[in-house]
């Protein structure tokens, strides 16, 4: 190959001419020197040479960059093929562009919350430190027991594998201002936790030592996404002061858009503020980030841990100020059996969305499969169409390369064509997924359709374009001849045969992906099924409060204070009830939980009660929620404010201890060997605080305001209460306007945050299944649809290749449903195969699905027995169309044309 | 449509084209004509060539630079594109001789083994 050649290639091959014509009148000369005629001299070297347009063509070729000139031209030639069959064209690019866009569109959620480092420097070094308790029953290794603060201390001042680490908590916080108070989400630090994640402020500065000291004047760092919303950035703010929870706190930075602590949406960073001279061992309520000195693994860091645990035993003790080494609380923490669990930061973060993921990208991979064998389908019609026309061209001395090369470019064109519009489907989709914000969906702001999803796209283009483009050239770029293509041919079985296998193929796929969103729809019915605990969500409508200790001091005007706002919402017209606790079932929010032990049930020595979830309520919270009370009675605002220490307990938890929810009552139960007993005063049905889809935990309820259950003599309130109201104007912007007036009636310094319906805080916990199911169908009925065009594709096409068969049969008297019969037959036969295999693969693929599932095995009869079954039914309805036709055909009109 | 194939356009003699080709041409420049008609005769028609391919393989050695071409009037007064060698193309064929005769001799001593002695 020669560049200025290729440019000046059209002059080389006049030179060329030029210079054949040459040798021929030399060679001629010399004939004639010989004696013979000039003609016949002249004829003679004409044939010594050899064919000279071929030679000339060959020096052409060696003067150009044959491979991008041939696709040139090979796509110029598939662009005038193709649009000369504008339905065909447009089916195959419209299918592929689904398929594409499909599988672009999943690529980039699972690239952007799966595989891609997380955002900050060095990811690979972070990690997140909890720990695992197996004497602590309750405790799994999924929710961890988390860093208490002493535990902070000792492990940041002590370990040798950390360059940096520190503790974090989410918490709501109220912002008063110029605005309306609100609730936002803030995050408290210590030092180290910014630190460790690497990201500096975009202004101002970082906690200081001194901002973490807890007498320190308050400090806090905005996020970017707040800063805008709140003071539209402006930079000013720093310096300024903002009310958080009523104290003053001086803005010193700005964190930067892309920051995010670990996945939480938070508006402010505060300092934590330990107090090291009130810290004791327990409180194991903070999420840890560490990150790791270069070259020290995970493995060696949690053996670093592992060596701490004792010491942070007896280095603290149990009580604020009351130095280290609590011997009771040794062996309490002992018979827990605590030891550190490490893991990447990222697997923190992405949590259980990752097996969603998964299953839902080897769903699309599967509907891109069945596209291309769509597309594949047709294809060979659309070849099968231009037999006559390749076979002229062979017989006229195209190579075989030349034709394979030519249909190559047509599907090159077809699937890039496709795929250019898929990328505008994915990034239609993605910007869809990203206003919809699936609340369990981590690491959305980092999806994007972007350069690694361009590439993914091109590398499934080119996959699928290989695969289409080698189909029909296999099956036709060797064996044409004139013969073969002429007019009487019909399509030779191989070819029948091609086209068969890739219809099971569709089919079976397609029965697999519909099986799987059977299963999903068979766990959503099971899931809507299940007794939560309270009733007809619709009309539950929650407020969250924040009572700060600024705003009011004393425990008891809180309690009173909660007790007015519950009576002014209960008076708001159709409001039939109202109550509130410290947290709602399946808010997702983080749970109290602590062993308890039942009088008369001694603990054998060196064990500890299983852990139970802790929930702090106010009269009128159970009648609110629709919770029925099983036994005994509810708690009421005499006991609330009174020193008799009474308790409600789950159902579960009575049973438990004591056989059956009656015989609880007038039993008392205490937190610890050395707490005060408390009188069991009533039973209540269990509730699925953690999600439809886990059982219901073992539950004790506590009082909002009252004695703490560890030390008689400490009163505590709930100061974040929940409040519960039933109404069916629940979810109504009047109703939400109606609540805000009621509170800031008692108090209009009140944050408000949270104004949710039960169904929504119940769909939310419910997200993970509803997302999987809506990817699944979808999937699943992209599937059955492109299945059972392929269906109809093949059988229309029989149809129309044995038109002429059909009219003579007809014409000798066949019977039109006999016809009928045989194509219909055809079809099925097809479709029973594809669904045969589509069965076994289902069986072997349903088990990957079995972390997703609820209430509903893998091999789910009822699931197994209808989507063959629906399946089927589509594939009869698409056979018998062609079918139809095919028994109408005219005979005489057909037999005319011949 | 099967291609019909002259018996030095195959692979393995291409190579000893260009070889006879910048041999012809060591004697001075010389015609496409010429050229074929002095490796047939000078071969004492053994090797027959079918001219047309001497065309191609003149191109690729202009190409790679070993020869260059100009335009002139031949012995019998007509327009002709005269090849000559390069001194690049000089080197080749010196470097393409020997590795030729070394093949030849090794592939000679296979067909007539020496007797081998003790």
């Amino acid at each position: 190959m020669n560049w200025p050649r290729f440019f000046r290639r059209n002059n080389a091959d006049a030179d060329q001419r030029r210079e054949l014509e040459s040798y021929l009148e030399h060679a001629t000369d010399e004939l004639i020197g010989r004696g013979i005629k000039p003609e016949a001299a002249r004829a003679a070297a004409t044939r010594k040479l050899g064919n000279a347009m071929q030679l000339c063509e060959e020096v052409y070729r060696m003067n150009t960059i044959s491979l991008i000139e041939e696709t040139a031209r090979n796509v110029r030639f598939s662009l005038r093929t193709l649009r000369k069959n504008p339905a065909f064209t447009a089916a195959a690019i419209f299918t592929m562009a689904i398929g594409i866009g499909a599988n672009t569109a999943v690529f980039s959620v699972v690239d952007g919350v799966l595989l891609k480092p997380l955002a900050y420097r060095e990811p690979a070094r972070l990690v997140s430190i909890s720990h695992v308790a197996p004497g602590l029953a309750g405790v799994t290794a999924e929710t961890g027991l988390h860093l208490s603060a002493s535990m902070y201390f000792t492990y940041s001042e002590q370990n040798r594998s950390f360059e940096e680490m520190g503790i974090w908590t989410p918490s709501q916080v109220s912002v008063n201002g110029a605005r309306d108070p609100e609730q936002v989400l803030a995050i408290a630090v210590s030092p180290g936790a910014l630190e460790a994640l690497g990201v500096k402020p975009e202004l101002g500065r970082w906690f200081s030592g001194d901002d973490q000291k807890p007498s320190a004047a308050p400090t806090i760092l905005l996020t970017h996404g707040y800063w805008q919303q709140r003071f539209g950035g402006d930079a000013s703010v720093i310096g300024r002061k903002l009310m958080v929870d009523s104290l003053p706190r001086q803005v010193i930075g700005i964190m930067p858009k892309s920051f995010r602590m670990a996945d939480v949406p938070a508006a402010i960073i505060t300092p934590l503020q330990l107090d090291r001279t009130r810290t004791t061992l327990a409180g194991f309520y903070l999420n840890s980030v560490g990150r790791l000195k270069p070259g020290v693994s995970i493995e060696q860091a949690q053996a670093d841990i592992a060596r701490l645990i004792p010491i942070w035993m007896r280095s603290w003790g149990s009580i604020p100020g009351s130095g280290a080494g609590d011997a009771r609380a040794i062996q309490v923490y002992e018979s827990w059996r605590i030891s550190p669990h490490l893991q990447p930061l990222r697997d923190t973060i992405v949590g259980n969305v990752g097996d969603v993921l998964w299953v839902v990208m080897g769903t699309l991979g599967a509907v891109m499969l069945i596209v291309c064998a769509n597309v594949a389908n047709l294809l060979l019609v659309h070849v099968e169409g231009r037999r006559r026309e390749l076979a002229v061209r062979a017989a006229l001395g195209a190579g075989r390369g030349r034709l394979v090369r030519e249909l190559l470019a047509e599907s090159a064109v077809l699937v890039s064509a496709g795929a250019a519009l898929g990328l505008g489907l994915a990034m239609a989709g993605i910007g869809l997924l990203q206003w919809i914000a699936p609340a369990n969906l981590p690491r959305l702001n980092e999806i994007a359709v972007d350069g690694r999803a361009a590439l993914f796209t091109s590398a499934i283009t080119a996959i699928s374009a290989l695969l289409l483009g080698l189909i029909p050239a296999w099956r036709y770029g060797g064996r044409l001849s004139l013969r073969e293509g002429g007019r009487t041919a019909s399509a030779g079985p191989e070819q029948q045969r091609a086209r068969n296998a890739l219809v099971v193929v569709q089919v079976s796929l397609a029965l697999v992906l519909l099986i799987g969103s059977g299963l999903m729809i068979r766990t959503f019915q099971k899931m809507r099924n299940v007794d939560p605990g309270f009733t007809e969500a619709r009309q539950l409508q929650t407020v969250r409060l924040a009572i700060p200790q600024a705003l009011v001091q004393d425990n008891e005007r809180v309690a009173r204070m909660e007790q007015d706002i519950r009576g002014r919402l209960a008076a708001i017209p159709g409001v039939a009830e109202a109550g509130f606790a410290d947290a709602v079932p399946m808010d997702g929010g983080h749970l109290n939980w602590d062993g308890i032990f039942a009088e008369g049930q001694p603990v054998p020595p060196g064990a500890y009660p299983p852990a139970r979830v802790f929930r702090w309520i106010a009269p009128g919270f159970f009648q609110s929620m629709g919770t029925r009370l099983l036994a005994g009675r509810d708690y009421t605002w005499g006991d609330l404010y009174g020193s008799t220490k009474r308790v409600i307990l789950s159902e579960n938890l009575a049973r438990d201890f004591w056989g059956s929810a009656a015989a609880a009552i007038g039993k008392r139960v205490r937190v610890t060997p050395y707490s005060p007993w408390f009188e069991v005063i009533g039973v209540a049905e269990d509730v699925r605080i953690t999600g439809v889809h886990e059982k219901a935990p073992e539950t004790v309820y506590w009082r909002t305001y009252g004695p703490l259950p560890w030390f008689e003599n400490f009163r505590n309130v709930v100061r974040e209460p929940v409040f519960v109201i039933r109404s069916p104007r629940a979810g109504t912007q009047a109703l939400a306007e109606d609540l805000r007036k009621a509170i800031w009636s008692a108090n209009g310094n009140l944050a408000i945050a949270d104004i949710l319906t039960m169904e929504q805080i119940a769909g939310r916990s419910m997200a993970r299944t509803s997302f999987t199911l809506v990817m699944l169908a979808i999937a699943g009925a992209m599937a059955l649809l492109l299945g059972v065009i392929g269906i109809y594709g093949v059988v229309a096409y029989t149809v129309a290749q044995r038109r002429k068969e059909v009219g003579i049969r007809l014409a000798l008297g066949a019977d039109p449903a006999a016809v009928k019969g045989m194509f219909l037959r055809q079809g099925l036969i097809l479709s029973a195969f594809g669904c045969g295999v589509g069965i076994v693969g289902a069986m072997a693929l349903s088990r990957l699905m079995a972390s997703l599932l609820f209430g509903v095995k893998p091999l789910d009869p009822v699931t197994y027995a209808v989507m063959p079954a629906v399946l089927l039914a589509a594939a009869a309805v698409a056979c018998y169309l062609p079918a139809r036709r095919a028994a109408a055909v005219d005979p005489v009109e057909t037999l005319r044309a011949e | 449509m099967p291609r019909r194939e002259s018996p030095l356009h195959s692979e393995m003699l291409q190579g000893t084209l260009d070889m006879l080709v910048l041999r012809t041409l060591v004697l001075g420049p010389a015609h496409g004509y010429t050229i074929a008609q002095s490796i047939e005769q000078g071969s004492e028609e053994v090797l027959q060539i079918e001219h047309g391919s001497l065309y191609p393989a003149l191109h690729r050695l202009e190409n790679r630079g070993w020869i260059a071409s100009f335009w002139g009037t031949s012995e019998n007064n007509r327009k002709a594109k005269y090849y000559r060698l390069t001194p690049q193309g000089r080197k080749q064929l010196a470097a393409q001789t020997s590795r030729w005769q070394e093949v030849v001799r090794a592939i000679g001593r296979i067909l007539n083994p020496a007797p081998k002695t003790k």
